[in-house]
C-alpha cells in the first residue's frame, strides 16, 4: 500500500482518527481500572489505619480534613489517625499516617507515599519504629525533632533531609488532631547548609 | 534481515543504553536498585513492543509530515494504559516507579525505534526490534541497577554480599549512577573488541 501523501486534507483527518481512537482506548482502560484503583487506595489506608493504632479491628467515627495543611484525621474508637503530608522530603512530598492516643503520644505510624532514595531514606518505614535505631513510638509528639537540631531523635544515617520531613508530618499530624492551627509548631525551621546530606 | 538476528540486535550489537546510548534520563534516575531498574526495564519493553507493532501496522496511513505527532499520541496512549493496569493490578510495584512510569513517554528509544525501525519494517520485524531493544534494556539497567545496589547498600535483590555500613553511598545516589554507567559502558566496549 502506497504511503499517504501529505496534504492538508489527510493531515487532519488521519491526526484526529488517531486522537479519537487514543482516546477510546483511555476512556476503556480507565472504566475498567478505575474502581480497582480506588479500592487498592482504600484498602491501603484502612490496613494503614489498623497498623498504626496498633492492629485488630476499629471502627473509624470521624472523618476531618484540616484545610490548611491537607492533613486528613480519622477519630476512631481506638485512638486517634493522621494522614499528613510534607512536601519537602529529599526526593518530593512525604506522606505519613501516624496513629495516637488520647493524651498524644504515637502508638504507630507507616510512611503511605514517599520519593526517597532507596537504601536511604526510604529506611523511614523501619527506621522510627519500636525495635529501629530512631525510635519514636510511645513518644509525645508536637516537637519532636531529630538530634542535630536539638531534638532527641536519631535520624536515619546520611538522611537528615528525610528525618527531618518525616518528623514535620509526625508534628503536623499532631497538630492536626489537637485542632491547632499553627501549622509549623515544633517543626524543624532550617535556613540553607542542607546540600550536605 | 531475519527476526532472531533483528531480535539479538537491540540486546547485543546496537543495545540501547550500552551501544546507542538512548534513554539515559530513566536509565540514570531508576537503577537505584537491581529491582527498581528491571521493573523499569519490563515497562519499557511492554511499551516497546506495542508501540513498534502498532505504528508499523499504521505507517501507511500516517502521511510524512505528522508522523511524529502521531507516534507521541500512540506511545503517550499506551504508557498511560500501562500506568492504570499497574496501579490498578500490581500496586507494589506502583510504590516504587510510580514516578517514572509517565517518564516511559519522553524515553527516546521508544520515539527513536518507531521512527528509524517500525516505519520501515514489516509488523513482525518490528515486535520483534521492540522486544530485542527492551530486552537490552532491561539487562542494561538491571545489571546497572545491581552494580549500585551492591557498591551502595551492600545487597542486591534480596541477597546480602556485605554488611550495608560499609557501602559507598555515592553509588546509590546520582553521581554514582554517572560513575557506574561510565564503568559499565567501558567494560562492555572492551568485551565487544
Amino acid at each position: 500500500m502506497k504511503k499517504l501523501e501529505s496534504t492538508w486534507y489527510n493531515m487532519v483527518i488521519v491526526l484526529t482518527v488517531i486522537c479519537i481512537v487514543a482516546g477510546a482506548a483511555l476512556g476503556f482502560t480507565n472504566s475498567k481500572t478505575e474502581t480497582a484503583i480506588a479500592q487498592i487506595k482504600e484498602r491501603q489506608l484502612t490496613d494503614g489505619i489498623k497498623e498504626v493504632l496498633g492492629g485488630g479491628e476499629l471502627t473509624v467515627e470521624e472523618t476531618d480534613t484540616i484545610e490548611a495543611t491537607g492533613a486528613v484525621v480519622y477519630r476512631t474508637d481506638r485512638g486517634t489517625a493522621v494522614q499528613a503530608t510534607d512536601p519537602k522530603g529529599f526526593g518530593g512530598a512525604l506522606t505519613v499516617l501516624v496513629g495516637f492516643d488520647a493524651e498524644g503520644h504515637i502508638l504507630g505510624y507507616r510512611v503511605m507515599d514517599s520519593s526517597e532514595t532507596p537504601g536511604l531514606g526510604q529506611k523511614a518505614q523501619q527506621w522510627f519504629q519500636r525495635d529501629g535505631k530512631g525510635n519514636i513510638i510511645g513518644k509525645k509528639a508536637g516537637s519532636l525533632s531529630v538530634r542535630k537540631d536539638g531534638g532527641d531523635v536519631d535520624a536515619i544515617t546520611a538522611s537528615t533531609i528525610t528525618s527531618r520531613a518525616f518528623l514535620r508530618c509526625v508534628n503536623n499530624a499532631y497538630a492536626a488532631m489537637s485542632g491547632s492551627t499553627d501549622v509549623q509548631s515544633g517543626a524543624t525551621r532550617q535556613i540553607g547548609g542542607q546540600s550536605n546530606e | 534481515m531475519n527476526n532472531l538476528k533483528v531480535l539479538l540486535n537491540g540486546i547485543v550489537r546496537e543495545n540501547p543504553t550500552f551501544v546507542l546510548l538512548l534513554g539515559m534520563c530513566p536509565t540514570l534516575g531508576t537503577t537505584s536498585s537491581a529491582l527498581n531498574g528491571m521493573s523499569m526495564g519490563l515497562a519499557t519493553t511492554a511499551v516497546l513492543l506495542f508501540s513498534n507493532l502498532i505504528i508499523s501496522l499504521l505507517k501507511s496511513l500516517i502521511p510524512d509530515m505528522v508522523r511524529i505527532p502521531s507516534f507521541i499520541v500512540v506511545i503517550a496512549s499506551l504508557v498511560t494504559i500501562l500506568q492504570m493496569c499497574i496501579k490498578a493490578y500490581a500496586p507494589s510495584v506502583d510504590a516504587s516507579l510510580g514516578l517514572f512510569i509517565p517518564l516511559i513517554v519522553v524515553n527516546c528509544i521508544i520515539l527513536g525505534r518507531a521512527e528509524a525501525f517500525a516505519a520501515k519494517n514489516t509488523a513482525v520485524a518490528s515486535a520483534f526490534d521492540g522486544l530485542g531493544m527492551g530486552i537490552g534494556f532491561t539487562i542494561a539497567l538491571t545489571l546497572l541497577g545491581a552494580v549500585r545496589e551492591i557498591l551502595g547498600t551492600g545487597h542486591v535483590f534480596s541477597l546480602s554480599v556485605f554488611p550495608d555500613q560499609y557501602g559507598a553511598l555515592v553509588f546509590v545516589l546520582a553521581p554514582g549512577a554517572f560513575i557506574a554507567l561510565g564503568y559499565l559502558i567501558a567494560i562492555v566496549n572492551k568485551l565487544k573488541k
